[in-house]
């Protein structure tokens, strides 16, 4: 029997409900609005940068935030310029380019490998899983930036390599939530009923295993584009990750180091950026979780959409 | 190691004589060997056997993170039940958003903001090099940071959990005084994630400390990592990686170990 309270419960948290209860939280929203930002600006460097980023200009080495531009007409150089006489905020923006790529693709990648292997661990078990998990503990003995700069160590450094190196180093952290997760789902008795009614394993699979273990995923998702992005950043920093003419936030930082003294502005606004990125993306994880979770749930959209 | 102008028959003789041609599993098999009698041969770079050099390096290390580690432990469990003792008030918030700040920083961005800051501008510290206090509390201060979010926030959702158990009702109804059921009967149950993490953020602070050593120029074990790479050194990066992992795997036994102290349950089996 459907009493008026059930009635009046969100069945769901698809669609406007999450967008309107994620706007609603003023958090949330300044967190959103900042990554979103980032990003378009990532996506349209070419019509956002105010200069050009690559353009150099030896008479307007190391200048502070807001220096005028040699060519009057343009803006000033808003967060002042590096030691070949580029601007700073136009780096940034392209730089945004190259590391959000590394690390959304590198996430995607490692999401997809550990993910498929930790639900065939999680639903098949027996040889397959521990074959799977035995890996995971192998793998997670050994520290990640270590890993890391060894695998680019024998690689060579570059874009590529960067991203296949994230994505082999990382996989393990999601294949033990698949696994988790499916190994739950799989004495349910809904999945007992499935295969009562003769539904093959990818049926189950794919219909009933996927879309319930995919949210927790994709919060973890959120949470790695943040560390990723970090490894970039530490790897390029130290010489192993992108490597010049391309640059990439970590790259700058390493590029400024020697002039922290008399131009902060080249080390302080990339990393700056970087933090604002990553804070945002745990701040996004973590309402996520809130919306995810049904008790939680429950309580949050009550709580703002009444 | 061959110098510049050399023909290929040359490069090919030395690749020969370090075994860099050998298949793989030849190249894995002896590395196996090497490491069970503690001989990783002689770095390219210094010419002297390599375990002694890594060996060497390690009470850097150990001092930096066993500072940073004494700062992020206590501190980190003391925000986090303090937050989780309030949940939901101001005091929770600014904890909740400084252990945020934590996970999301950027260390060696903060190392190098530390340094301008209290280094280069007001001269309280030193920017780099080894040695006592003046040199000791910038890495201290950034490799604490991340490790100390992450417990704070860990021991937080722990102590929350916690809190809700029946026998921290009957505690209360034994009309014990609040702070001796958070500290003696809900921290004590809610160790064994908190101690979990924290030998995570241990054997991270073990190997992360490649960033904050090279940064403050710190002559620990991840800066000699950092060196050997750049160098090509193979078997110092061997020697490096070896004691690294040892010292992951010591941590992590003590972990387990700590679970059989922590809860009875766990000792009985």
């Amino acid at each position: 029997m459907l009493t008026r309270e059930d009635a009046a419960r969100p069945k769901s948290a698809s669609g406007w409900v999450i967008a309107r209860a994620m706007l609603s939280d003023p958090i949330t929203f300044v967190a959103l609005t900042i990554f979103a930002l980032i990003l378009i600006s990532a996506v349209g460097a070419e019509l956002v940068a105010p200069h050009d980023p690559l353009e150099q200009n030896l008479r307007m080495r190391n200048m502070p935030p807001m220096t005028p531009s040699v060519h009057g007409n343009s803006l000033p150089h808003i967060l002042g310029t590096d030691p070949l006489g580029r601007d700073v905020l136009s780096r940034i923006i392209f730089g945004a380019r190259v590391s959000l790529t590394v690390g959304l693709s590198s996430a995607l990648v490692s999401g997809l490998i550990g993910s498929i292997l930790g639900i065939i661990a999680g639903y098949y078990r027996g040889l397959a899983d521990d074959l799977i998990m035995r890996l995971v503990d192998i793998q997670m003995s050994v520290p990640v930036l270590l890993l890391a700069l060894l695998v680019l160590f024998s690689l060579g450094p570059g874009f590529l390599n960067l991203v296949v190196v994230l994505a082999i180093v990382r996989w393990m952290t999601y294949a033990r939530m698949a696994r988790g997760q499916t190994l739950a789902l799989r004495n349910s008795p809904f999945i007992d009923a499935a295969i009562a009614i003769g539904s093959t394993n990818t049926r189950i699979i794919f219909r009933h295993i996927v879309p319930n273990v995919a949210s927790p995923l994709v919060i973890l998702g959120t949470l790695e584009v943040a560390t990723l992005i970090l490894s970039e950043a530490g790897l390029s920093f130290l010489g192993f990750g992108i490597q010049l003419p391309q640059s990439s936030w970590g790259l700058m930082i390493s590029g400024g180091r020697q002039y922290i003294a008399s131009a902060w502005w080249i080390v302080a606004f990339p990393g700056l950026i970087i933090f604002l990125t990553t804070l945002s993306l745990n701040l996004l994880a973590a309402a996520l979780r809130s919306i995810s979770d049904p008790i939680q749930r429950e309580r949050w959209l009550r709580k703002k959409v009444s | 190691m061959v110098g510049v102008e050399v023909t290929e028959e040359r490069v090919q003789q030395v690749r020969d004589q370090l075994g860099l041609n050998d298949p793989l599993l030849v190249q894995y098999a002896n590395f196996a060997v090497r490491a069970v009698r503690l001989n990783f041969g002689d770095s390219f770079w210094q010419k002297t056997p390599t375990l002694p050099l890594v060996i060497e390096r390690l009470p850097a290390t150990f001092r930096l993170t066993a500072a940073a580690f004494l700062l992020a432990a206590p501190l980190g469990i003391l925000l986090g039940a303090a937050a989780a003792l309030r949940p939901h008030t101001v005091l929770d918030r600014v904890i909740n958003v400084l252990s945020l700040g934590g996970v999301s920083m950027v260390d060696f961005w903060m190392a190098l903001m530390l340094i301008l800051v209290f280094a280069v501008q007001l001269g309280w510290f030193k920017t780099s090099g080894y040695g006592g206090f003046a040199f000791m509390t910038l890495p201290t201060l950034t490799l604490a940071y991340a490790p100390l979010g992450r417990i704070a926030q860990i021991t937080r959702s722990a102590m929350l959990d916690e809190m809700t158990q029946p026998h921290i009702t009957v505690a209360r109804a034994k009309g014990l005084s609040e702070r001796r059921i958070v500290f003696v009967h809900a921290l004590k149950n809610a160790a064994i994630p908190v101690v979990t993490i924290s030998g995570d953020m241990l054997s991270s602070m073990l190997n992360g400390a490649i960033l904050i050593e090279t940064v403050f120029a710190w002559p620990g074990i991840g800066l000699l990592t950092l060196q050997a790479l750049q160098r090509r050194d193979l078997p110092l990066v061997e020697a490096t990686v070896f004691v690294i992992a040892c010292m992951v795997i010591v941590v992590n036994l003590l972990v387990d170990l700590s679970y059989i102290y922590l809860n009875p349950k766990i000792r009985f089996q």
